[in-house]
């Protein structure tokens, strides 16, 4: 590493009772699963070719997202980053869909005219798949605006990564919001990297709550690598924007696993840095939780596994079997082209 | 039929959008207490309320952005750049994001914003309140860009943009502010040119603020004025008939004359009505220099009628 940098010290693996009916408790775990072997699966993919472009792996976060867009209602908003395939997994966009837009085909939840970095579902009040840092703020502000104008009970979730506070988007996006107390939810997912570059050698106030509270408004932070944390953040800040009490910034302390994109030869951080961060791993410290309140066996793991294998599987015949969209329809969805 | 002023027709425009449908509220700096920087909006707070007619901070990339998420959300936001050399701190979420939610999104998505900002030099503003960008939002699919240089179009072209399913941005000259027509009430149309004047010798293409400059100029040698009024899809057929009519044209732009939307029309005249020339299309622009303050220098920098006239004869008009 060329500048000096002194990692922030790891905390203790997520440990302690798992406060849920066992019913969600699974549910959880599995969403977290299904983007694991999802996730897995595209990596294979990009090596063989099948996905070309950038892809920006969730391994290690996928915590965050689960924990976050299950506090969620059907009718509230998700905007999300280019590193988004967790967040429309869990939003009900289905697998294959989301396999068959990476494939860039026809089937694809966005025809295949997005990619890995811009999975949109309409439907499913998912709005993307931004690939321009911060770009979701402002948009996610103005989504939730609307809602509080057409008097709509809507909540507009926001998710981005701590780089983006360093945007001058971020810092009008929270004054905004803050100011006309629109209903939305920041999630700042806090990755320590904003690519290579560390967040202490880029902010002169590395406590990003305290950059939301300078706008008045209430922030909480959270271990991301621990899914009940993250539930229980995040329904409390949907809880706080229901009531009408303004935006509430939610920053969720994780790490990512894999590289940043599959370019990244991973020089800025150390392998051991990684490894400590990987005893915190938010999948098997939950699964070792659940099994020791007596939730889970290792055979339904097992079986819980084989399952989502099994709709890895399906999702990559149905991208297989995805059409391409015909050259002679280039110029269609192109207003005023 | 009644003459009103060009600004006045703004706010008429204005005050029936917000009328019409409640989804509508504009957005910008200053456009409710201080009654808009040119007196634009004066009196739509009072009407409709500063959950409608809302003043924001300071922040050009972030109002215009909850444009973008508050069309997504079902409102129909006007939003106001006082500017469009402040719309430049806007721009990323005019062309990455307004520009191509549709296509990035396989067609799910549309942005119904309004984008309304000024332009144009004339009034000693110095550089950085002064320049032409149209040429810029015009390279971009996935935007409609419109120019109003007439009373009606002051008042029109709005309606017809909120009316549109996606982004449109709506030039307004306040050159123009003061001059005085007549309103006619009708539905305006926001996809076609417009011959605004008759004649036999030479093709003037113009818009926005050098409209009347074209029209003055028109008179002197026997012109006929086009008005492009959308600048982009651009409407050609009117162009290429007048052209095909007079064998002559001189583009008018405010924009700096390279790689602007002056070159842009004379490249579609070439690829379309070559052979229809009597002599090589030129150009009238702004001179390539930032705009100074100093009157005698800023007139000298800007598309003149004298400037047209005198290309025009230089073609044989």
């Amino acid at each position: 590493m060329s500048a000096a940098h002194t990692p922030a010290p790891v905390p203790p693996p997520p440990a302690g009772a798992v406060p849920y009916a066992r019913e969600f408790s699974l549910a959880l775990l599995e969403d977290m699963l299904r983007i694991r072997r999802l996730e897995e699966k595209c990596a294979e993919l990009y090596a063989a070719g099948k996905i070309r472009g950038f892809l920006h792996l969730y391994i290690g976060e996928e915590a965050v997202a689960t924990g976050a867009v299950r506090a969620l209602g059907d009718d509230d908003d998700v905007v999300a980053t280019y590193r988004e395939h967790g967040h429309a997994l869990v939003r009900g966009v289905p697998m294959g869909a989301i396999l068959a837009e990476m494939y860039g085909k026809r089937e694809g939840c966005s025809r295949g005219r997005g990619g890995s970095m811009h999975l949109f579902d309409a439907r499913r009040r998912f709005f993307g798949g931004n690939a321009i840092v911060g770009g979701g703020l402002p948009m996610a502000a103005g989504l939730a605006l609307a809602a509080k104008l057409r008097g709509e009970s809507r909540v507009s979730a926001c998710f981005f990564g701590e780089g983006a506070v360093a945007e001058g988007v971020f810092h009008e996006t929270m004054n905004l919001a803050q100011l006309w107390r629109v209903p939305a939810v920041f999630f700042c997912e806090n990755n320590l990297y904003a690519m290579g570059t560390a967040l202490e050698r880029s902010e002169s106030q590395p406590d990003l709550c305290v950059k939301a509270q300078s706008y008045g408004m209430v922030a909480l932070a959270a271990d991301g690598m621990d899914v009940v944390a993250v539930h229980e953040a995040a329904k409390q800040a949907c809880g706080i924007v229901r009531a009408g009490e303004g935006p509430v910034f939610v920053e969720l302390r994780t790490y990512r696993f894999r590289a940043h994109s599959m370019f990244d030869p991973e020089l800025y951080r150390d392998r051991r840095e990684v490894e400590q961060w990987r005893t915190r791993g938010p999948l098997h410290t939950f699964s070792a939780r659940l099994k020791a309140q007596g939730d889970l066996t290792e055979e339904q793991f097992l079986a819980l596994d084989a399952r989502v294998m099994r709709e890895v599987e399906e999702a990559v015949a149905f991208a297989e079997a995805g059409t391409w969209e015909p050259v002679e329809d280039l110029l269609r969805d192109v207003y005023a082209p | 039929m009644s003459a009103v002023t060009y600004r006045e027709g703004l706010r008429i425009g204005l005050r029936e959008a917000l009328a019409s449908d409640p989804r509508v509220f504009l957005m910008g700096e200053d456009v409710g207490r201080y009654g808009g920087t040119y007196a634009v909006s004066r009196g739509l707070l009072e009407e409709f309320g500063p959950e409608r007619v809302r003043d924001t901070p300071l922040s050009e990339l972030g109002f215009v952005g909850m444009g973008v998420g508050a069309a997504l959300g079902g409102l129909r936001p006007i939003v106001e750049i006082m500017t469009v050399n402040f719309s430049l701190l806007a721009l990323d979420q005019v062309v990455n994001h307004a520009a191509l939610l549709r296509h990035m999104s396989g067609g799910q998505l549309s942005v119904p914003l309004v984008i309304r900002t000024s332009s144009g030099a004339g009034r000693q503003l110095a550089a950085q309140h002064s320049h032409s960008f149209e040429a810029w939002y015009a390279h971009v699919p996935g935007i409609k860009v419109v120019a109003a240089a007439t009373v009606d179009d002051a008042r029109g072209m709005l309606a017809a943009a909120l009316a549109d399913p996606d982004p449109v941005v709506v030039f307004e000259y306040p050159a123009l502010f003061e001059t005085k027509g007549e309103l006619s009430g009708a539905p305006v149309d926001i996809a076609r040119a417009v011959r605004r004047r008759e004649g036999r010798r030479v093709t003037l293409v113009a818009y926005g603020a050098s409209l009347p400059k074209a029209l003055a100029a028109a008179a002197e040698v026997d012109g006929e004025v086009i008005d492009l009024r959308v600048l982009r899809p651009l409407d050609m057929a009117p162009v290429l008939e007048s052209v095909r009519k007079t064998r002559r044209a001189v583009v008018v732009d405010e924009c700096w004359r390279s790689v602007g939307l002056a070159a842009e029309i004379v490249a579609r005249i070439m690829e379309e009505a070559f052979y229809d020339l009597d002599a090589p299309v030129a150009r009238v622009c702004t001179e390539e220099v930032p705009i100074p303050y100093a009157r005698h220098l800023e007139e000298a920098a800007l598309p003149q009628a004298e400037k047209i006239v005198a290309a025009a004869r230089a073609l044989g008009a």
